[in-house]
């Protein structure tokens, strides 16, 4: 069994019902995200389109996370899922360097490396990935690929010529499959991201990897600390560079 | 506005999360930085000792592994402070994964750390015979003094890989493109040699000129060949699309222009022109000038170098 994921731009209407059903399902911090939509807008006015492109780890056959994880906490299921130990993640952040799709994240409450899993725990007990079960227009499509019959494998062979991976030249080999995707709407590198309140909301970058309020020697500290869950709270404050723009 | 600014062919991104930083930052570079010195001074010292007679250098044989146990003890204190787990470095000892550079390299560098921990002690207690006498951790380092000149071979061996691995865990880094190149194993191994030539400099005020004129010209050597090859990767690394659009950035006077070329004639064009003119005549002071320029600029232009790349989107 090879569980793969596959994407129709066709069909996605950029609602975030698959984003908001990743956090609930997987309980990801505010900051942090395992599956994100991201709006991109192409042409000049009055000729432009928007698309819409859900973005996710992409589960590698050959995955760099995988093989610099000093401590295999990035491993490989049965199923071909990569998974995610947080016990055994010394946070060296080396997965994140590593990964070209810029899927995994550090928590900030476990500051642990985490990304999606293709919901595991889901799938280990016969149900579909939460983004797959919000999806109103079922624009996301998930099953195996080693099976003939399986849905994804009928809708990659229905759309021979249009199905895409995003950086095929990285030799990653994902497992996460898209159709009616273009340069534009795939490849970072063609689009450009301007930092900054735009039309929707301040686009901009984290300033702090894993918990915005650890200093270096609070790491050394922390297991000799009392327990001091984090809530929602500590990261809705998180101090950004652009955060006193106005708008 | 905006539409005025965009090519009508590219794609602006309007909606969006905020994607992380530089999550590699100075303490990384720190951490390269100091392994460069903890190694270069073993592999230059082995080169100063395959040339001449330990009776021009007289201190070199203690004094070489404390300012490598020094800085690998930097190098590893900074490793452990920028891993969000620190105590969890146990896990690399306790559950490796051997097709990570991270893995071997910590490996390496422990037992390597280890090594020249036995060379210090011995070295130290040679030196000073009348410190701690009654000590029997003394006692018995005096008692194996050959031992230091039997594992030496050793640690001059493992130098080589501890100084490399860094630059596989970059080619390993396969999200960041200007790391890929073949010719950082080559980069890594100059910066050693200009680190361990620099900090033996600064201590070889009692050596002989000709002992110094050696490590003059290493340093001469390592700061050209260094400067040309970042010379190369700067000007000439476009062979990828984020190799090429991060170069052009910083090319474009972006963040990072300013300290690369700092980096550069302060730590490279500088310190090379003093140690070729050391080579003609013997000025200590200009020398240790030269080496104290060399460290400071080879520590900006590996800032630079680990930061630049992760300034780019990856998705």
């Amino acid at each position: 069994m090879k569980l793969g994921f596959l994407v129709d731009l066709n069909l996605c209407m950029g609602c975030k019902g698959c984003e908001v059903a990743c956090k609930v399902e997987n309980e990801v911090p505010l900051g942090s995200w395992r599956l994100r939509v991201k709006y991109i807008d192409i042409g000049t006015f009055p000729e432009t389109s928007r698309s819409f492109t859900p973005l996710r780890c992409n589960h590698c056959e050959s995955a760099p996370c995988e093989r610099i994880c000093p401590v295999s906490a990035l491993h490989y299921l049965e199923n071909g899922i990569v998974n995610v130990d947080s016990s055994r993640c010394i946070g060296c952040a080396g997965c994140m360097m590593a990964c070209p799709y810029g899927a995994i994240y550090m928590d900030p409450e476990t500051n642990t490396a985490d990304k999606c899993t293709y919901c595991a725990h889901r799938i280990e007990s016969g149900m579909m990935p939460a983004c797959v079960v919000i999806c109103p227009v079922q624009a996301n499509i998930f099953g195996d690929l080693d099976d003939d019959n399986s849905h994804i494998s009928r809708y990659i062979m229905e759309h021979q010529g249009a199905v895409q991976v995003r950086k095929p030249e990285k030799n990653t080999t994902p497992k996460h499959f898209y159709v009616g995707g273009g340069n534009q709407t795939l490849n970072p590198l063609a689009q450009q991201r301007l930092e900054g309140y735009n039309l929707f909301n301040n686009i901009t970058h984290l300033k702090q990897i894993g918990d915005p309020h650890e200093s270096v020697i609070g790491r050394f500290l922390e297991p000799f600390e009392s327990e001091e869950k984090l809530d929602n709270r500590s990261f809705i404050d998180f101090d950004n560079d652009n955060y006193k723009g106005g708008h | 506005m905006v539409e005025h600014g965009i090519h009508a062919t590219q794609a602006v991104v309007t909606l969006d999360v905020a994607l992380p930083g530089i999550i590699w930052g100075w303490m990384i570079t720190l951490n390269m930085w100091a392994k460069s010195v903890g190694t270069g001074v073993i592999l230059v010292g082995a080169f100063l000792l395959y040339r001449h007679k330990k009776d021009e250098m007289p201190n070199l044989r203690w004094m070489m592994p404390l300012i490598a146990f020094i800085f690998l003890n930097i190098f590893l204190l900074f490793t452990l402070a920028d891993l969000h787990h620190p105590y969890r470095m146990v896990n690399i000892f306790l559950h490796p994964h051997w097709t990570s550079a991270i893995t071997v390299g910590a490996w390496m560098a422990s037992l390597f750390t280890a090594l020249v921990t036995v060379m210090l002690v011995i070295g130290y207690f040679d030196a000073h015979p009348n410190v701690r006498k009654n000590c029997a951790l003394a006692n018995a380092a005096r008692a194996n003094s050959s031992l230091y000149e039997k594992i030496f071979p050793f640690v001059v061996f493992l130098a080589i890989p501890v100084t490399l691995y860094t630059a596989i865990i970059m080619a390993e880094s396969s999200a960041r493109e200007l790391w890929q190149a073949p010719s950082e194993v080559m980069q890594m191994m100059w910066a050693a040699l200009m680190a361990g030539s620099a900090g033996l400099i600064l201590i070889s005020g009692k050596w002989s000129p000709e002992a110094r004129r050696d490590l003059a010209l290493v340093l001469a050597i390592a700061t050209f060949f260094s400067f040309l090859m970042y010379m190369g990767e700067y000007f000439f690394s476009f062979k990828s699309a984020e190799g090429e659009a991060t170069l052009a950035y910083v090319h474009a006077g972006g963040a990072y222009n300013a300290e690369f070329w700092f980096g550069m004639v302060l730590g490279f064009i500088v310190p090379f022109f003093l140690a070729v003119g050391n080579m003609k005549s013997d000025n200590k002071t200009l020398l240790k000038f030269a080496a104290l320029m060399a460290l400071i600029g080879l520590y900006m232009a590996k800032d630079v170098w680990l930061k630049i790349p992760q300034m780019l989107s990856l998705s």
